[in-house]
């Protein structure tokens, strides 16, 4: 793409800020269709192509999540092994759902919140953190038992309430941090 | 009806996860693009912004080491070599408001928030195309217009001195962040 080059750049000073205008250096990529391409349609059958790839992704994830946990459990925390929970956790809150397996990507959430939320890591009751992952790990390998809708999402909600009444008790102190736990998802609910 | 050529874009797509890689590569080549650059981390990220020069950079925040958050902050630097005014789209699990607030003050341009879908993502590439926003600098911000609205109540204590012109009507970051997920 071509791009702008410094005189096509306008600056308007004022007070408190600069306003900086350019020609959109992109405007030459969009183009006036009259057929009837769909875009869209077309990467939703591509991504329905790798779905045969999610359930092997899936396992791969949570074993991620798990071998987190008990580096953490075996040899102690530190911040790094802290981080590394902490993110295995957020992708398979971010991916899960996308692999088909939403309640996991909810309860994968729940644990991130906790890792985030809690004043001190280490004095989190380790069956918070295990029923987590437990529950992740039941809903990804045993699928076919496990993953009807009202199961794995009761679980879900429990985890969640659970983990919720901890947070809330261990911030009563901390009021930005319970505004943040209790703030609404910009995601909709399932 | 208007519709984007994307074999004419180069996409440096940035994220730690492999497999969320794979999927924004296979949607992004389904939309017709040709070029999508990847990298692993925010470090390589920057590298490869400033050597291959993509019309569009799509981040995941959380990495290790060096993340989206400041690989955005890394591009948004006025007096750098590089292009500062590329479209920056944050990919994240992280779906709390307060998050779209630091990724807008980082000079983030779209906000997505997984789980992805082909739908959110042509979304919002179509906005960074379609609709670019100017950008303001400030002593402690550069990057695209964050004022979304034009309440003349507020008087808080980083209202802009300026004009009428200079305000510009367009749905807030959050309220795009909700749409289309």
């Amino acid at each position: 793409m071509a791009k702008n080059g410094a005189k096509d750049i306008e600056v308007k000073a004022f007070a408190t800020h600069q306003l900086i205008t350019q020609p959109n250096p992109l405007r030459k990529v969009l183009r006036r269709v009259e057929d009837k391409d769909d875009p869209v349609g077309r990467a939703e059958q591509a991504l329905a192509g790798l779905s045969g790839e999610f359930k092997d992704w899936m396992a791969t994830e949570v074993n991620r999540l798990s071998a987190a946990y008990v580096a953490i459990r075996n040899d102690g925390f530190t911040k790094d092994r802290r981080d590394e929970l902490f993110r295995a956790a957020h992708d398979i809150k971010g991916d899960a759902a996308t692999f088909g397996y939403p309640s996991a990507a909810a309860i994968a959430e729940s644990l991130c919140r906790v890792i985030e939320h809690a004043p001190d890591f280490e004095k989190v009751p380790a069956e918070l953190f295990t029923h987590h992952i437990n529950a992740i790990l039941a809903i990804a390998h045993e699928n076919t038992k496990l993953d009807s809708i009202s199961v794995s999402a009761e679980l879900s909600r429990r985890l969640r309430n659970v983990a919720d009444d901890y947070l809330a008790h261990v911030n009563r102190d901390r009021p930005e941090h319970l505004e943040a736990i209790f703030a609404p998802s910009i995601v909709p609910a399932e | 009806m208007f519709r984007i050529d994307f074999n004419k874009l180069r996409f440096l797509v940035c994220d730690d996860n492999p497999h969320m890689r794979r999927i924004l590569r296979t949607l992004l080549h389904s939309f017709g693009a040709r070029e999508v650059y990847e990298a692993e981390d925010g470090a390589t990220a920057l590298e490869m912004y400033s050597h291959y020069v993509p019309d569009i950079v799509i981040t995941d925040w959380a990495m290790p080491i060096f993340d989206g958050l400041e690989l955005a902050q890394m591009i948004r630097q006025p007096d750098s070599k590089g292009n500062p005014y590329a479209p920056i789209i944050m990919l994240t699990g992280h779906s709390e408001k307060r998050r779209v607030t630091v990724a807008r003050d980082a000079g983030v341009t779209e906000f997505l928030a997984k789980p992805i879908s082909a739908k959110g993502l042509y979304q919002r590439i179509l906005n960074v195309v379609a609709s670019p926003r100017p950008f303001i600098k400030t002593k402690t911000y550069f990057g695209p217009d964050r004022r979304r609205n034009t309440s003349s109540a507020y008087m808080g204590p980083e209202r802009r001195v300026g004009e009428k012109h200079e305000v510009l009507q367009q749905p807030s970051l959050l309220d795009k962040a909700r749409s289309s997920i």
